[in-house]
C-alpha cells in the first residue's frame, strides 16, 4: 500500500471508487473520470486507465451509460486527436450491450470521436471497428455498427467504400428484425455520404429491399427513410424512385405504415416538387385524410397546415378544404380534436375570402364540439384568424363557447380555459371583456376545486398585467375585497392569495390604500389558517410598501399574531418579523 | 374417435422415401426427474409448478410455480453444436436425447396487497416466455395475476479487487471529493500526472457467478388476471392477455402499453365471454390468435387497425344441437392455443379435447382428438369438485407432427397429427410413464355417477373407472412443453418436472 499525499487523498478515494461495491460510488467516480485521466497523466490514462475501462464492460447499465458518455469527450485526456483511436476499443464493446440506451449513448461518442479523427487514422482504426461489429456474433453489435457507417465512409479508399456499402447492404438483409430496423432507420445518414452514382444504384435497392420487408416495424422505418433520400436525389430521380414507393406505402396494408406517411408526406412535397405533388401526392393525402383507421386521419389531420402551406391555395380550396369540411364532422374526437388544434393555421394560407366562406363555418363548428377538448384546441390558437378575419366575426359564437367550458363539470377543462383568458384578453380587448368574461374570472375564485381557485387568482394578475392598474382598480380589486367576506375559510384564503399576487402589479399607493387593510383585518379571522396566510402575506407586501407603513401597520400586526395561541400562526409571524429585520438592516 | 384428416402434414414426415400413411408411434421413454416426490412426502403448495416452457433453441427449459419462483434449467450436453446437430440428424434410432441440468433460480414475484381496491395479488407465477438472447445472458418475461416482469440471466466471473490507493479498512467517508478539483482552487494537476498513483488491480477468477437481475416491470395495465403473454417475432414487442383485454407492450417500453382487444362490455351483466389465452404467430409479426370461453378462436390482423375489436377471422366449430347438455358451455371453453412452428396452425384444448385448426379454414377443426372421455359421465361430479374447470395446457412438436397435452391421475396424452395416424398415447408422469397405458379405457365406461353423487365433496377425488382404474382429480397434469427441435416433453406433476424421451423407432419398411 503507498502512502498518498494529503492533498491526493480525494483523488485516490475517487481512483479506488472505480470499483467500489456501492453503485452510487462508481457512478460518481466514472462521471469524474477526467479528474482521474488528468491525475494520472496523458499517457497513464492512455495504457493503464483506457485498458481498465475496456474491461469494465459488466458493470450495471447505469454506470455503463455515464462511462459511454464520458468517453465520448475524453480526446483532451489521452492526449489529443493523434491518440484519439484507444478510446475506440473501451465504446467498441460498449457497442455490444444488450440495453439499448448504453448502446446508442455508445455509438453517439463513436461518431463524435470519429468526427475528429484524422482520415488515415479512421481507416486504420475506425472502419475496422465498424466491419467487426457489423460481422458480430450477437445481434446488438450488428445494430450498433448500423449507427457508425457515415462516419467511416467518407474517408474509406474506393475499395473500402465498395465492400462498406455491401456490408451495409447485408444488414439490411440480416436475420434479425432489430438489425435490419436500425439499418432502415440510418440510411438517411448513411445515404447522406454515398456518392450520388452509387446512391441511385447500391442505396436505392438496399431502400427498395427495405420498403418490401415483411415486418411491419421495418416498413415503418423505411417510410422515414424517404424523406431523408428524396432530399437527396435530384428531382426527377426522385419521382421515379421514391414517389411510386411513398405512393404505395401510402396503401401499405398496415395502418401504422400509413400512418408514418401521413407524418412524413408534406416533407416529400417538397423532394418532388409542384407537379409530381399535384398529381400523386395530393391525392395520397387526401385518401389519407379518409383513411378508415381513425389513428391515420388523426396523424393526417395534424399535418393539414403543413401541408396546406407548401400547397398553392387553389390546390388547398379545391382538395384539401372538402377534406377538412368531412373531418370537422369526424367520428372520432381525437381525429377532430387534431384538427382543431391546427386548423386556424389554415387561415394565413387561404386568405381572408375562402377563410371567411370556407373555414369559418368549420371553426364554428368545432367550437360547438361536444368534447372539450376540440374546443379548447380552437380557443388556444384564436390570435391566428385574428391575424386574418379579425375577431368580430368569430366573437357571437366565441362567447357561449367559452361560457360552456369555463362552467365544464372537469376541473381540467376549466384549468384550461382559464390559462387562455389573458390571450383571449388581448385578442378581444378590453371592452368585450368587460361585458361578458369579467364575471366569469370571478366566479371562477370561488370554483370547488383548489386548482382552478389558485389558477384564478394568477389569471387576475395577469389581467392585471395585461390591462394596468387603473383598469384593475376598477374592474378586478372592488370585487375580489368584497369576497373576503364569504363564510368559508378555503375561499378567504383565495382572496388572501390573490390580494399577494396582485400587490405588486398594483403598486404601492393601491396595496396600502385598498389591500393592506383587508390583510389586516384578516388577522381577526376565528381560522387560524387565515391567520398564518395573512402572515405569510404580509411577509410578501414587506418589500413592495414603504418602511413607515411596515413599521405602523405590517409590524404591530405581526407582533400580535406572533403571540397567538396557534403554533403555525406564530411560526409564520415570527417568520414574518424575521424578513422585516433584515429588510431594515439592509435599508 | 372422431378425425377429420387431412393429408397437411404429409410434406413434413421426415421419411421421404415413398412412404404414404402415418409413421409408426413414439415409443416414450422415462429421461430424468426433478424435486421427485418421497413417498409419503406432502405436496408443499408453493412447490407446485404452475409455468413450463422451453427456449427457441431448445437450450434452456424454464418452469415457474405457486411460490412465485423461476427455476432455470439447461441442456448438459450444452457447448458442442456441431457434433449434437451431426447427432439429431441421424434418422436411425439410437439411445442419446438431450438431457437437462438445474442451473439456476430467482424469486420473480412476491405476494402483494393492493390496497386501492383490498386485493391480495398472488406470487403464482402464471406464464413464463424466452426472450431472445443476446451476449450469452438469458432473457426472460415472467407474470403472476396483475405484473410482468423482464428478467436477464447472467453469467459473472467472480473478480477479486486488490490494490487499492488507500487502505480500504481505513474510514474515509468523509474525505471523499466534493467539489470539482482544479478548478477555483490553486491545485494543479502535472503534465504527467502523479505517478504515486495507480488504478485498483482486478484479479478475474475462474468462477461464474449466475446473476439474475429484473431488467423492467410492466405494471398497472391489466384490471383483471393475466392468463398469458407472448413475444412478437419483431423481438421489440410483446402482448399480455387478461380476461377481457390484450395489451401490446414495447419491451423497452415499460410505463405505457396499447389496449388492442377490449372486450368488456358497457354493462358488466351483458359479460358472456371472457378471453383465455392469447398467443402470436410465429413469424408474422401482425397476426395473433386468441381463444373464448365459448370454444372460439379468433386470429387478428393488427395492421387493420389500431383497436383489434373485429376479427381477421373466427374458428369455431358448431356442435350438433341434439349433444348439448348442462356442461356443453363450461367444456367448450378453450384453456390454452398454441401455434404450431410452421404458422399454420393452431391447437386448441378444451376440456374433453384437443383441436388442431388450419388457419386456412375457420368452419372446423382438421382434427379433433379425445383426451379422457371416458370422463365425460363424470362430468357432473367433476364440475361439483370445481375440476371441470381447470385449465390443462397443450403442446406441438417442434416438426408438428405430434401434439401432446394432460388429464388427471398424472396422465398426459400424446397424438399423431398425420392422416392416418392412430397415434393416441396414454403415459403416467412418474418414472415408468408406460405403466398405465394397456389399461386405458378405449370404450366409454358406464356411468357411475350415481355412485358418487351421494359422496360428501371432497371424498370424491378418487374415482373408479369401469375397468378399474382408479382416476385422481387431485392430481392433475396441466402443464406440459414440447422441445422445439427433438422428441422431448416435460411435464409437471404437482412439485416435480419429468423429463421423457422418444426415439423414432426403426421402420421395418425402410
Amino acid at each position: 500500500m503507498a502512502m498518498i499525499d494529503e492533498p491526493l487523498y480525494p483523488i485516490a478515494v475517487l481512483i479506488d471508487e472505480l470499483k467500489n461495491e456501492d453503485i452510487q460510488l462508481r457512478l460518481n467516480s466514472i462521471r469524474r473520470l477526467s479528474t482521474i485521466a488528468r491525475a494520472l497523466g496523458e499517457e497513464r490514462t492512455r495504457k493503464e486507465l483506457i485498458p481498465f475501462l475496456s474491461e469494465n464492460n459488466d458493470d450495471d447499465d447505469e454506470v455503463l451509460l455515464a462511462m459511454a458518455e464520458e468517453l465520448g469527450v475524453f480526446i483532451p485526456y489521452v492526449g489529443g486527436v493523434e491518440y484519439a483511436h484507444v478510446l475506440l476499443p473501451p465504446l467498441e464493446t460498449l457497442c455490444t450491450v444488450e440495453e439499448t440506451c448504453v448502446r446508442d449513448k455508445a455509438v453517439e461518442s463513436l461518431c463524435r470521436i470519429g468526427a475528429q479523427m484524422k482520415e488515415n487514422d479512421l481507416v486504420d482504426w475506425f472502419i475496422p471497428l465498424v466491419k467487426r461489429l457489423a460481422a458480430g456474433e450477437w445481434f446488438t453489435a450488428r445494430v450498433s455498427s448500423c449507427g457508425l457507417f457515415h462516419i467511416a465512409y467518407p474517408s474509406a479508399p474506393e475499395m473500402l467504400k465498395t465492400e462498406l456499402r455491401s456490408i451495409y447492404s447485408q444488414l439490411c438483409q440480416d436475420d434479425m428484425p432489430m438489425v435490419r430496423r436500425s439499418a432502415a432507420s440510418n440510411l438517411g445518414k448513411f445515404a447522406a455520404t454515398v456518392e450520388p452514382t452509387h446512391l441511385k444504384t447500391d442505396i436505392m435497392s438496399i431502400f427498395e429491399d427495405l420498403t418490401q420487408d415483411d415486418q411491419d416495424s421495418v416498413r415503418l422505418l423505411a417510410v422515414e427513410g424517404c424523406a431523408a433520400l428524396g432530399k437527396l436525389l435530384e428531382p426527377q430521380d426522385c419521382v421515379a424512385h421514391i414517389l411510386p414507393v411513398i405512393v404505395n406505402f401510402s396503401q401499405d396494408k398496415s395502418w401504422r405504415v400509413r400512418y408514418m406517411v401521413a407524418n412524413q408526406l408534406y416533407e416529400l412535397c417538397e423532394a418532388v416538387g409542384p407537379e409530381p405533388t399535384r398529381t400523386d401526392l395530393v391525392p395520397a393525402y387526401v385518401r389519407l385524410l379518409r383513411d378508415n383507421e381513425a389513428e391515420v386521419r388523426i396523424a393526417a389531420a395534424g399535418k393539414v397546415t403543413k401541408f396546406c402551406r407548401i400547397l398553392n391555395p387553389q390546390l388547398a380550396i379545391q382538395h384539401i378544404l372538402p377534406c377538412v369540411k368531412e373531418l370537422s364532422s369526424d367520428s372520432s374526437q381525437h381525429v377532430r380534436s387534431a384538427l382543431a388544434s391546427v386548423i386556424m393555421g389554415m387561415a394565413p394560407v387561404l386568405g381572408k375570402d375562402a377563410t371567411i366562406e370556407q373555414l369559418l363555418p368549420i371553426f364554428l363548428s368545432l367550437l360547438k364540439d361536444e368534447f372539450p377538448d376540440v374546443r379548447l384546441n380552437i380557443i388556444s390558437k384564436l390570435d391566428q384568424v385574428n391575424q386574418v378575419i379579425g375577431i368580430d366575426l368569430l366573437s357571437q359564437s366565441l362567447l357561449p363557447a367559452i361560457v360552456e367550458l369555463a362552467e365544464d363539470r372537469h376541473w381540467r377543462v376549466r384549468l384550461a380555459i382559464i390559462e387562455y383568458i389573458p390571450l383571449l384578453a388581448s385578442q378581444l380587448g378590453v371592452g368585450f371583456f368587460d361585458d361578458k368574461l369579467g364575471a366569469l374570472c370571478m366566479q371562477w375564485l370561488e370554483d370547488k376545486v383548489y386548482s382552478i381557485r389558485d389558477a384564478a387568482a394568477n389569471n387576475l394578475k395577469r389581467l392585471a398585467e395585461e390591462f394596468g392598474p387603473d383598469w384593475a382598480m376598477q374592474h378586478i380589486i372592488p370585487q375580489v375585497l368584497e369576497m373576503i367576506n364569504n363564510p368559508h375559510y378555503l375561499y378567504r384564503m383565495t382572496i388572501l392569495h390573490a390580494i399577494s399576487l396582485l400587490a405588486p402589479v398594483m403598486g404601492s399607493e393601491i396595496t396600502c390604500s385598498k389591500l393592506l387593510p383587508v390583510v389586516i383585518n384578516s388577522s381577526k379571522d376565528r381560522v387560524p389558517n387565515i391567520k398564518f396566510n395573512v402572515a405569510k402575506v404580509l411577509q410578501s407586501l414587506i418589500p413592495i410598501v414603504d418602511q413607515s407603513v411596515v413599521e405602523q401597520t405590517i409590524r404591530p400586526c405581526l407582533v400580535e399574531l406572533s403571540e397567538d395561541p396557534d403554533v403555525d400562526v406564530r411560526f409564520f409571524a415570527s417568520q414574518a418579523l424575521q424578513t422585516s429585520d433584515q429588510v431594515m438592516m439592509s435599508s | 374417435m372422431l378425425r377429420v384428416g387431412s393429408n397437411l402434414f404429409l410434406k413434413m414426415i421426415p421419411h421421404g422415401n415413398g412412404i404414404v400413411g402415418a409413421p409408426p408411434p413414439l415409443e416414450w421413454k422415462f429421461s430424468q426427474v426433478f424435486g421427485e416426490r418421497a413417498a409419503g412426502e406432502e405436496v408443499q403448495e408453493v412447490d407446485i409448478i404452475s409455468a413450463i416452457e422451453f427456449d427457441k433453441s431448445g437450450e434452456h427449459l424454464a418452469t415457474g410455480d405457486r411460490g412465485g419462483r423461476v427455476v432455470l434449467f439447461e441442456r448438459t450436453d450444452g457447448k458442442d453444436h456441431a457434433f449434437r446437430k451431426d447427432k439429431e440428424k441421424m434418422d436411425h434410432a439410437i439411445a442419446w436425447h438431450p438431457e437437462f441440468r438445474y442451473k439456476t433460480e430467482f424469486q420473480s414475484h412476491e405476494p402483494e396487497f393492493d390496497y386501492l381496491k383490498s386485493l391480495e395479488i398472488e406470487e403464482k407465477i402464471n406464464k413464463v416466455r424466452w426472450c431472445q438472447t443476446a451476449n450469452g445472458a438469458l432473457f426472460l418475461l415472467s407474470t403472476n395475476d396483475k405484473t410482468i416482469k423482464y428478467w436477464k440471466v447472467q453469467e459473472k466471473k467472480v473478480k477479486k479487487i486488490c490494490d487499492m490507493n488507500l487502505d480500504p479498512s481505513a474510514s474515509v467517508g468523509n474525505r471523499r471529493l466534493v467539489g470539482p478539483i482544479g478548478v477555483g482552487t490553486d491545485f494543479v494537476f502535472p503534465p504527467g500526472g502523479f505517478p504515486s498513483l495507480h488504478l485498483p488491480v482486478q484479479i478475474i477468477g475462474h468462477e461464474t457467478n449466475l446473476l439474475p437481475r429484473c431488467r423492467r416491470v410492466y405494471a398497472h395495465a391489466h384490471d383483471y388476471h393475466i392468463n398469458s403473454i407472448s413475444n412478437n417475432s419483431d423481438g421489440e414487442t410483446f402482448i399480455s392477455a387478461d380476461d377481457l383485454r390484450i395489451n401490446l407492450w414495447n419491451l423497452e417500453i415499460c410505463n405505457q402499453s396499447f389496449n388492442i382487444v377490449d372486450v368488456k362490455p358497457v354493462n358488466m351483466e351483458d359479460l358472456t365471454e371472457v378471453i383465455t389465452s392469447a398467443e402470436f404467430h410465429p413469424t408474422h409479426c401482425n397476426t395473433l390468435a386468441y381463444s373464448s370461453s365459448k370454444g372460439t378462436i379468433r386470429l387478428i390482423d393488427m395492421r387493420q387497425s389500431a383497436l383489434c375489436d373485429t376479427h381477421a377471422k373466427l374458428f369455431e366449430e358448431h356442435g350438433t344441437p341434439g349433444s348439448r347438455s348442462f356442461f356443453t358451455e363450461i367444456i367448450t371453453s378453450i384453456s390454452d392455443i398454441k401455434f404450431g412452428t410452421d404458422g399454420r396452425h393452431i391447437l386448441s384444448r378444451d376440456y374433453m379435447t384437443l383441436k388442431l385448426w388450419d388457419l386456412n379454414m375457420e368452419s372446423r377443426p382438421v382434427a379433433t382428438f379425445q383426451v379422457h372421455e371416458y370422463l365425460r359421465p363424470k362430468l357432473c361430479d367433476l364440475y361439483e369438485n370445481d375440476s371441470i374447470f381447470d385449465k390443462f395446457e397443450c403442446c406441438l412438436s417442434g416438426d408438428g407432427l405430434h401434439v401432446a397435452t394432460g388429464s388427471y391421475s398424472n396422465l398426459f396424452r400424446v397424438f399423431g397429427t398425420v392422416s392416418g395416424s392412430n397415434e393416441a398415447t396414454t403415459l403416467e408422469a412418474s418414472k415408468n410413464p408406460n405403466r398405465r397405458q394397456a389399461q386405458t379405457p378405449t370404450k366409454p365406461s358406464r356411468s357411475f355417477t350415481s355412485l358418487t353423487r351421494s359422496r360428501r365433496r371432497g371424498a370424491d377425488v378418487l374415482s373408479a373407472d369401469a375397468n378399474g382404474g382408479v382416476y385422481d382429480f387431485s392430481t392433475k397434469l396441466l402443464h406440459l412443453a414440447w422441445h422445439p427441435t427433438s422428441n422431448v416433453l416435460a411435464c409437471a406433476a404437482a412439485n416435480s418436472l419429468y423429463m421423457y424421451y422418444a426415439n423414432v423407432p426403426q421402420n421395418d419398411a425402410q
